[in-house]
């Protein structure tokens, strides 16, 4: 386990760079994988992203299927990758402050 | 994450040895070439020994005070319970016949990745503790002292051996340096060294459904949103049902199937399949993973993942188990199951209810592979099937390393292949690459972590040099497999080495070849791509997913 640091605020990583506990997730967060991410700026449609994953995440314990998050969205894949340069895996559910699922995936 | 370097790059491999003899050369722990330290969650979640926070890049790695003893009894104990392991190190004449075979070692060029000195890390420190010329000769005898050193080479190495058994079809005494690994893994384990992305997985499938984490609530909608879809293609509303006693069949399937791409499009199949047949089947939502990375860290943990299958098909009353494409889940059931968990002798032996075929092979661990069922299906002329709208499909078949190794499964999914896609568009890989010579993905027994790329595409360097040979020479464009671990890495590798090439479950093209008495009419296969003569119209309305 790692700690960063972004403007003051300090979250609990994994190896991955993953937050530890969504319950730390807030919008400094989202900044701090913003950069890191090489996102400009946030618009509607990554919130709808971010909003639809931690929604789906509460209710079922895991991130949805990519193929699940692009019908719920109605994003196509690679609109999912215009918004989130590292993929709806890496990216979205990273700056969602969800874990990254693991298993032969 | 490190930085990736070029396939230019990575391909540059020199294979001069180190000047200095290998006992004297330290292993460099190169970023993107080792697997990420667990985290203590897990390691408390799992109840295994000395849960902390440590890191591969520190030099302090927080060993107990008393890892050596650990590990020494740990051998001890072991050399006694595994013959295997007194055989395979008292054995080798170090021929070197395994010496290249390794994928790691064609992709990497260090040669602590020939088989032989894989081993001969342990070899040293058997032979020093253990045997007496190596307590009196010390290094004269092969020998060397047990220090934190060697403990770090194990690791970084251990963790470069996907337990593919590639090796063994070489060697001339048959040495299995899988069976090596996973002990030498179970001792780095004794001593809490253990891989995150591993132990994530089982901690994950010890609580939940599966690896991936997925609740009970979450698979369904998963499976459901397949049935939809199923439906929304070919018309075909595919009927699932969960947890019903009485059933004939349970259905086991990788939780990347389920959940991962282009898995998800074979779980599809399956499903069309079953609904044609009328199978009388169900899925579980407790037992609902087919693979087993408990395998990967010890057999005590490999033991504990397995039992949910027999527990679940006991409860359920089932007769038998069907398996999905899963990789070392056939490996597990072929080769530990009965001595793990069985005999499971509250099962039936298997028998196609659809063709009366008496599944002989499976009749001690009761499980039958998906590629047999429907291979047999298929040879009683009971599935009407369309080829041409595989047409699009150039295919080569991978052999996925446990199922071919493991069970010798080399014909069922060829006849399967053969009869689903039109003639001429299976193209075989070179005969060395394939059946029991197959190479590894370069990411199987738990290297899927993206902190290991690099590796991984060293590692599977050889198998996609195989694919780029049929593709660059008869125009090949997908690759199948039967593995979900094979899956899930082989779209980054291709990309990687061999971009353009896409990836393929057996059973995804069953799904788009089966034709129904009541289907639509079809003019896409289950990912939505155009059949061949219906390209325009597709053009016009999009509907990729991809």
């Amino acid at each position: 386990m790692a700690v960063v640091e972004h403007k003051g605020k300090t979250f609990e990583v994994d190896e991955d760079g993953f937050l530890q506990d969504l319950d730390s997730w807030g919008p400094d967060w989202v900044d701090f994988v913003k950069e890191s991410e090489g996102i400009h700026e946030l618009n509607d449609d990554h919130w709808k992203v971010i909003n639809i994953l931690q929604d789906y995440f509460k209710k079922n314990g895991i991130a949805p299927m990519v193929r699940i998050l692009s019908k719920v969205t109605g994003f196509k894949l690679k609109y999912i990758y215009e918004l989130f340069p590292s993929g709806p895996g890496k990216g979205a559910c990273k700056m969602a402050g969800l874990p990254k699922p693991t298993g032969c995936v | 994450m490190a930085k990736i370097p070029t396939p230019e790059e990575v391909s540059n491999i020199s294979f001069q040895p180190p000047a200095k003899g290998w006992m004297d050369t330290k292993p460099e722990f190169k970023e993107g070439c080792y697997c990420n330290a667990a985290s203590p969650k897990w390691v408390e979640w799992l109840e295994y020994p000395f849960p902390r926070n440590w890191s591969v890049r520190d030099a302090d790695w927080k060993l107990p005070p008393n890892w050596k003893e650990i590990i020494l009894e740990g051998f001890e104990d072991r050399l006694g319970r595994f013959r295997t392991l007194k055989l395979f190190m008292d054995i080798c004449v170090r021929c070197g016949a395994c010496s290249d075979k390794c994928q790691f070692f064609i992709g990497s060029g260090d040669p602590k990745n020939m088989p032989v000195l894989r081993a001969e890390l342990m070899r040293s420190i058997y032979r020093r503790y253990f045997t007496t010329a190596g307590k009196v000769l010390g290094k004269l005898a092969g020998a060397r002292p047990l220090t934190e050193d060697v403990i770090k080479e194990w690791y970084y190495y251990l963790y470069q051996c996907s337990e593919c058994r590639r090796c063994s079809v070489f060697c001339p005494y048959g040495i299995d340096m899988a069976d090596l690994t996973i002990l030498g893994r179970e001792m780095l384990s004794s001593i809490g060294l253990n891989i995150e992305w591993t132990m994530a997985s089982v901690g994950s499938c010890y609580e939940t459904v599966g690896h991936i984490g997925a609740t009970p609530q979450a698979y369904k909608d998963m499976i459901d949103f397949f049935a939809e879809e199923n439906e929304r293609v070919t018309g075909i509303y595919t009927n699932v049902t969960y947890n019903r006693k009485g059933a004939e069949i349970l259905f086991i399937v990788p939780s990347g199937d389920y959940f991962a791409d282009p898995g998800t499009f074979n779980y599809m199949g399956y499903l069309l399949l079953f609904e044609y047949l009328g199978l009388d089947y169900t899925i579980s939502t407790y037992a609902a993973e087919g693979g087993n990375f408990g395998y990967f860290m010890s057999h005590e943990m490999g033991k504990r993942l397995n039992a949910k299958f027999y527990e679940e098909a006991k409860r359920l009353g089932v007769k038998w188990i069907l398996g999905g494409e899963c990789g070392h889940m056939w490996r597990v059931c072929n080769q530990y199951m009965s001595t793990w968990n069985g005999p499971a002798d509250f099962l039936e032996e298997p028998v196609s209810p659809i063709t009366g075929t008496k599944f002989e092979n499976a009749k001690n661990h009761k499980m039958v592979h998906i590629s047999e069922f429907t291979a047999d299906l298929i040879k009683h002329g009971k599935l009407k099937l369309d080829p041409s709208r595989n047409a699009h499909i150039k295919l080569t078949y991978h052999d996925s390393c446990n199922p071919s190794r493991g069970m010798g499964l080399f014909e069922e999914p060829r006849y399967i292949i053969k009869n689903v896609v039109p003639e001429g568009n299976f193209i075989e890989m070179p005969p060395n690459t394939i059946r029991e010579k197959t190479f590894c993905c370069g990411s199987g027994s738990g290297f899927n972590g993206d902190e290991y790329l690099e590796m991984r595409f060293r590692g599977g360097f050889p198998r996609a040099n195989a694919v780029r040979y049929v593709r660059d020479k008869y125009g090949v464009n997908h690759l199948a497999c039967i593995c979900a671990i094979d899956r899930a890495v082989f779209p980054p590798l291709m990309d990687y080495w061999v971009p353009g090439m896409d990836v393929i479950g057996v059973s995804e093209m069953v799904g788009n070849a089966l034709v129904f008495p009541n289907e639509m009419e079809r003019t896409t296969d289950l990912r939505d791509r155009p059949l061949v003569g219906y390209e325009e119209a597709e053009e016009e309305e999009g509907g990729e997913t991809e």
